[in-house]
């Protein structure tokens, strides 16, 4: 483990992170040191953990034992720093059904100019969609609301939650294309998901029930 | 530091979001209404058409009429986001949540509050509220709802992971909304008695001033283990 000469450019540091739900262990000793350029999935069986891994990262989830860093620093202390550099797509995506595609964006990207956003519904193929309330789009597309977010100024740490749901072909291609691009300029990118992405990725590895003795495996941060 | 206006900015964006919101679904917005027109108005159906009898106890019905209204409105501040993952969104901005929450009860009070403090004097002439008791009543309207929709954030936040929140809210909030109602209540009787209201108008200011210091940061603690799970 050459920890000094990746540790220092690293962005989010998790050390020995222990989670335990209703008397169960989802993950222990799970340790990871992710930056510019990385691409991280995580993985495991339905139930694993996953997304209770990405609400810790996140800090909407306090349940956990462990060190996690954001640029050195304990996160708790750096989360507004963190925060301002982060952009979080979960399970609900957080679209208002009775905005449209336009309004949505213009509040979740509030500094981009309406090129911009115009731009970012282009990208997900919502053009002509604007001024329709999201409440009439369908499952797909109100998903493409939320990733339309993606093209708008993004900011350097992403962290999707299965962002490929209810996607078309030809999206789950472009929005991949999108993420390796986004990793390849200097970004980085945590997400779960059970497609199988096109270039090597970090793999954050969580088994269903583990082992109090089969420590959970750990791949990043090498 | 660059931080300031992106917190104006912010702020304001979220407003007029919210206000948005409220506007495209206008109808959620008349139950409280109709529901306080409704109480009032069954009041001399019920109890008894004399109007003297009716003017001594108009300022209980219209406030206890309001507060309940308030209560009922409640869901519309959180309930939504919760549901769409927009709350999570908004916790994880880099602005602080207590001024997040702020804007957000200041629109909630907007389009419940408000309403009911600007139809409570047509209230007060169909009971036959004696005329000392407009002043007061407009008064600690204005003062009393905002501190409504302040304290109902907190029950609000705390319950809106729950599906059957419903009957748990007045519970944990009706405590808080006491005092209000006592000098609130007070103090159009006060009015109509001629006599000096402005100690308890104070009261109201005073409790309104402690809630805006104070529920943001407790509305923002019970929405993060509400989302929290």
């Amino acid at each position: 483990m050459s920890l000094g000469s990746n540790n220092t450019s690293a962005w989010l540091v998790a050390n020995g992170l222990r989670c335990e739900r209703d008397d169960r262990v989802l993950f222990q000793d799970l340790s990871f040191a992710l930056g510019a350029g990385d691409i991280a999935r995580i993985t495991g069986p339905n139930g694993a953990g996953k997304s209770t891994l990405i609400r810790i990262l996140i800090g909407l989830s306090a349940g956990y034992e462990g060190e996690l860093l954001w640029q050195g620093d304990a996160m708790a202390r750096n989360q507004y720093d963190f925060f301002a550099n982060l952009l979080y797509l979960g399970h609900q995506p957080g679209v208002k059904a009775n905005l449209t595609p336009e309004e949505n964006l213009r509040w979740n990207c509030r500094d981009a100019s309406r090129e911009d956003i115009y731009a970012a519904l282009e990208q997900v193929g919502l053009r002509g969609y604007e001024d329709v309330q999201a409440s009439s789009l369908s499952a797909g597309q109100h998903r493409r609301v939320a990733l339309a977010r993606l093209y708008v100024a993004p900011p350097k740490v992403w962290i999707l939650d299965e962002p490929f749901t209810a996607i078309d072909k030809q999206g789950v291609a472009k929005l991949e294309q999108t993420i390796i691009d986004h990793a390849q300029q200097g970004g980085l990118v945590i997400l779960t998901t059970h497609h199988d992405l096109a270039v090597p990725v970090k793999h954050i590895e969580l088994g269903g029930p583990v082992d109090p003795v089969d420590h959970t495996t750990e791949e990043a941060g090498l | 530091m660059s931080t300031q206006p992106a917190l104006m900015q912010t702020i304001s964006a979220l407003f007029k979001r919210d206000l948005l919101l409220a506007f495209r679904s206008r109808g959620d917005l008349l139950n409280p209404l109709m529901f306080f027109l409704m109480v009032t108005s069954l009041f001399p159906l019920a109890v008894s058409p004399d109007p003297k009898f009716l003017g001594d106890i108009a300022p209980g019905v219209i406030w206890v009429g309001a507060l309940l209204a308030t209560l009922l409105s409640l869901d519309l501040l959180f309930k939504s986001d919760f549901e769409d993952g927009a709350l999570e969104q908004l916790l994880v901005l880099p602005q602080p949540t207590f001024f997040l929450i702020l804007a957000k009860v200041a629109v909630h009070w907007l389009v419940a509050g408000l309403p009911l403090t600007l139809i409570a004097p047509l209230l007060g002439l169909m009971l036959g509220l004696p005329e000392g008791g407009y002043g007061p009543l407009m008064l600690s309207l204005l003062l009393g709802t905002p501190t409504l929709s302040l304290l109902g954030a907190i029950g609000a936040g705390l319950t809106v992971g729950l599906r059957k929140g419903g009957m748990l809210m007045p519970l944990l909030i009706l405590p808080l909304y006491i005092p209000i109602l006592i000098f609130a209540a007070s103090a159009v009787q006060t009015g109509v008695q001629g006599e000096p209201v402005t100690g308890h108008l104070l009261f109201l200011g005073a409790y309104l001033a402690f809630a805006v210091a104070v529920c943001p940061i407790a509305a923002g603690a019970a929405l993060k283990i509400s989302v929290a799970r």
